[in-house]
């Protein structure tokens, strides 16, 4: 394969760019930053396209909550662009680089393709919940456009979020429009120590039951970790009734209070070589898949979502092996970091739905151009 | 006289009924499947009450595998089947044929399971939006989509329609607290999307499934997430005596950083009609803001603070604080009771347009001046804060063409949403009525690839169908014999 990647100037340019590759049954590589591809061979004749050359923001309407912006628009950009009017992306998205050992901006298209939602998630919903519409060309390299801008819409069956989360092995997306918020004025973390993982999901699921609004719940090494997110008056509130009801706690503000949580979202701790999964589950099933995560297989393990995520790493995790572990339990696994040479793993589904997911696979891409390998998983 | 065209029935189904209705009634239980034309009457129209026709049969199954039962023999002798919840669509998304079976769940209606400390309920169905907070509020939770028909509308309507409500600013629209789907497919097998977790696994279908207004299966359980219910709630009622500063004031107020958790707007014409009904003691003026925020006594007392500051900067001619429960409960009341108003005075066509919170302003004033030129008034009342218009087009049925000059009215009332960057639907969904007008949303290629999507769930085009796609679009599918008839 030619290291040289594709780099289209425009939408147009890459359709043509896709359709000549469906004719010529050339796999293609689509990199947004390229800070969310696991590094793993790939076949000769494929081709890396790069959409460095699709980049800007098109709409920023602050006073109706949305941003439209090109799929290749690094994120560092729009974080920028928000902050300037004090709104974020409510779900957080997280950055790859740290687990996966990559270099780059990471963009906007690649968050909605990997559905990128980091601690608030648990809160204010995923990447998926705040995806407005987009535009993509599908693997015959036809220009689509589904749901728009605007807060609401029932139009038409919703694509985006088929898209979203199917690493790209659906369509190139070219166009994201989302919904944003405005940024919490201030953060505050009530940290637990000396829980452990059961402890930890007790108190995340009687903190997530106050009206308190907690914007994470995450446990590592030992300790819980509560945020509480708002306006100086919320937050002052907010945390005097929770450890009220929760017994005092560490408090961590300010500069270690952001790090804590970026370090959550990107699951820093987990950085380095060695499987890493990820698994989505019901949070009282977690410290028993954890436990086992451990006792058969010495994963190590955090959380997130309020036991709803588990990160489990460690250095031979096999598939069926933490398969199995979920056993009895509801939620699935997804293989993001593969040792050496090997690829990432997708969750199981039943058959049916698996059948379906192909046959929407033959649709939107014929020739199986688009991120082979990911499409594989 | 109505405008909107359904294919034609087919015969050969007409002629079959007592075959097709002997299949049902002997794999069934004799109960759960109506054909006697005297009842499946009431079958014949959602809330679309302009477009009426019976069903050859209705099937009111008991639990999810009967309907995979009915399922797999429609699908069999190649019956369509129309899916059904309350029947309270805008859209005449439930809207029969008279070769079509209607399978509904309203029977479907029990709450299966009830889980605090995950944060979710699974239930069937059929069961109503309201009864699921009902279900659950005792324990401090409610389940958040609030459509104003939600006393009577169920969970499937709901999901198939994705709808929304006043609160979802907020707290986001049915697809948002959606958690996981069992379904029957158009063959009659069972699948389970997502589940009691926060992502479904694989390809997002729950996603795909939500908002698809029965295009893609039945719906028979959901798994939704619930909320905790806020300490406290209060709304303040805003008048202006002009349409584009109040449109200027929920711009503001979302920019200022508060997040209401609903701002609802109301014109003259609809603020008249409210208070001869209702007696809610609304200023009288040309646009009227209901803007409530939630939280604790302080939390609610900040934001207010900052809601005022902006209000008062737009010289209101009236803003009031509700103090207690007995004057928010009597701001709400108003517009809780707006369409039941509007229909007291008058017929009306709703609209479900959404354009972007900016561009509200300059569509309220187009709409003004379409509704001058095509001589119908339009009252206005929606949910500002999301950009979601329903105008209500105000005609008289009884006149002849009247129905018709409001349809045409509205037609171009969408159009100049689309353009404005919004869409046709933003919470009814397009049924029968939007159909033919996607056209203008969409081009043929990005149509084509959601028929697409219907044929990997329905290759056979049985599932509600000449509904969403325009007909021209869509004939080759559903009639696929059509073309070499011709
Ligand atoms: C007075 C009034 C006020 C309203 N206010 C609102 C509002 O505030 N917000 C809002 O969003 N909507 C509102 N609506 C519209 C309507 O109530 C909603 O669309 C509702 O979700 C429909 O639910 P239903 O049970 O009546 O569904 P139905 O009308 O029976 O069906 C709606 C659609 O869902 C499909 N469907 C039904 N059951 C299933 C199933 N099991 N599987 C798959 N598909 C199925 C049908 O085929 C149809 O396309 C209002 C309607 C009225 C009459």
């Amino acid at each position: 394969m030619t290291d040289m990647a594709t780099r289209p100037g425009d939408e147009a340019e890459l359709a043509v760019t896709i359709r000549d590759a469906a004719a010529s049954g050339t796999p293609l590589f689509i990199r947004g930053g390229g800070t969310r591809t696991v590094a793993a061979p790939i076949p000769d004749n494929a081709r890396h396209v790069s959409l460095a050359g699709l980049s800007g923001i098109r709409i920023y309407d602050p006073g109706a909550l949305t941003l439209v912006a090109a799929a290749g628009t690094p994120m560092h950009e729009i974080d920028a662009l928000l902050a300037s009017e004090n709104q974020s992306l409510p779900f957080e998205p997280m950055d790859h680089r740290a687990i996966l050992g990559t270099n780059g901006a990471p963009t906007i298209g690649g968050a909605v393709a990997t559905n990128a939602s980091g601690p608030r998630r648990v809160a204010a919903g995923a990447c998926r919940d705040h995806l407005l519409g987009v535009r993509f060309v599908d693997g015959s390299g036809q220009i689509i456009r589904s749901g728009g801008r605007v807060m609401k819409n029932v139009t038409g069956l919703d694509l985006g979020k088929l898209l979203c989360g199917a690493g790209g092995t659906l369509g190139v997306l070219t166009e994201v429009a989302l919904k944003v918020l405005p940024a919490p004025r201030l953060g505050t973390t009530l940290s637990y120590p000396d829980r452990d993982r059961s402890a930890a999901v007790t108190l995340f699921c009687d903190a997530l039951r106050t009206p308190f609004e907690i914007s994470g719940a995450a446990w590592r090494d030992g300790t819980a970790h509560l945020r509480i997110e708002g306006s100086d008056t919320q937050v002052a509130y907010r945390r005097e009734r929770l450890l009220a009801r929760f017994g005092a706690a560490e408090v961590i503000e300010g500069a270690a209070h952001a790090d804590l949580w970026r370090g959550f979202r990107d699951v820093t701790h987990f950085a380095g070589p060695g499987d890493l999964w990820r698994i989505v589950a019901r949070p009282t099933d977690a410290p028993a898949i954890c436990a086992a995560l451990r006792d058969r297989l010495g994963a190590a393990t955090s959380l997130d979502w309020g036991g709803g995520l588990i990160w489990a790493a460690g250095p031979d995790l096999a598939p069926s092996a933490v398969q199995n572990c979920l056993t009895g339990a509801k939620g699935h696994a997804r293989r993001l970091r593969p040792p050496a040479g090997a690829a990432p793993v997708a969750e199981t589904t039943a058959p049916r739905v698996a059948a379906v997911s192909r046959a929407l696979k033959d649709r939107f891409d014929p020739a199986h151009i688009l991120n082979p390998r990911l499409a594989a998983m | 006289m109505s405008s909107i065209a359904m294919p034609l029935p087919d015969a050969g189904l007409l002629a079959a009924k007592d075959r097709i209705v002997r299949a049902l009634t002997e794999a069934l239980p004799p109960e759960t499947v109506i054909f006697d034309p005297a009842e499946t009457r009431a079958y014949e129209c959602d809330a679309l009450t302009a477009y009426r026709c019976p069903p050859l049969a209705v099937v009111l199954p008991r639990s999810t595998e009967e309907v995979a039962t009915a399922m797999r023999l429609c699908h069999a002798a190649g019956v369509k089947v129309v899916p059904r919840g309350a029947g309270t669509s805008l859209a005449g998304g439930a809207l029969p044929t008279a070769d079509s079976v209607i399978i509904g769940v309203a029977r479907l209606n029990r709450i299966l399971e009830t889980d605090f400390d995950n944060r979710f309920v699974r239930v069937e169905t059929g069961v109503t939006n309201l009864s699921v907070t009902g279900a659950i509020v005792a324990d401090g939770f409610f389940y958040a989509p609030d459509p104003s028909s939600q006393l009577a509308c169920t969970i499937a309507g709901n999901i198939a329609n994705n709808s929304g409500g006043a609160h979802c600013l907020r707290y986001g629209v049915t697809a948002n607290n959606l958690l996981g789907v069992r379904m029957v497919m158009a063959d009659g097998e069972i699948v389970e999307l997502g589940g009691p977790y926060l992502e479904p696994e694989g390809l997002d279908l729950l996603g795909l499934v939500c908002g698809s207004e029965g295009q893609l299966g039945i719906v028979t359980e959901a798994t939704l997430r619930i909320l905790p219910s806020p300490e406290g709630a209060r709304p303040v009622l805003i008048g202006f005596d002009n349409a584009e500063v109040a449109g200027e004031c929920v711009a503001r107020i979302i920019r200022s950083g508060v997040l209401p958790v609903a701002i609802e707007y109301m014109d003259r014409i609809c603020i008249e009609a409210v208070e001869a009904f209702t007696h809610a003691g609304y200023p009288m003026c040309e646009a009227l803001l209901i803007v409530e925020v939630e939280g604790a006594e302080a939390e609610i007392a900040e934001q207010l603070a900052t809601v005022e500051q902006i209000a008062r900067g737009l010289d209101p001619v009236e803003f009031r604080l509700s103090r207690g429960a007995e004057e928010a409960a009597l701001i709400w009341k108003g517009r809780k009771s707006a369409f039941g108003a509007m229909g007291q005075i008058n017929d009306y066509m709703c609209l479900d347009g959404t354009v972007p919170v900016s561009a509200l302003p300059a569509t309220l004033r187009r709409i003004g001046e379409l509704s001058k030129a095509h001589g119908l008034d339009v009252a206005n009342v929606f949910h500002a804060g999301d950009g979601n218009m329903h105008p209500l087009i105000l005609y008289d049925a009884n006149t002849p063409g009247d129905q018709d000059r409001a349809e045409v009215l509205g037609a171009e009332i969408l159009r100049v949403c689309v353009e404005a960057g919004g869409c046709l639907t933003g919470e009814h969904g397009v049924g029968i009525e939007k159909r033919e007008l996607m056209h203008e949303q969409f081009a043929a290629a990005d149509l084509e690839i959601q028929m697409q999507v219907k044929d990997v769930f329905d290759p056979g085009w049985l599932l509600n169908p000449a509904k969403v796609f325009p007909l021209d679009a869509s004939a080759p599918r559903r009639d696929p014999k059509a073309g070499e008839r011709a």
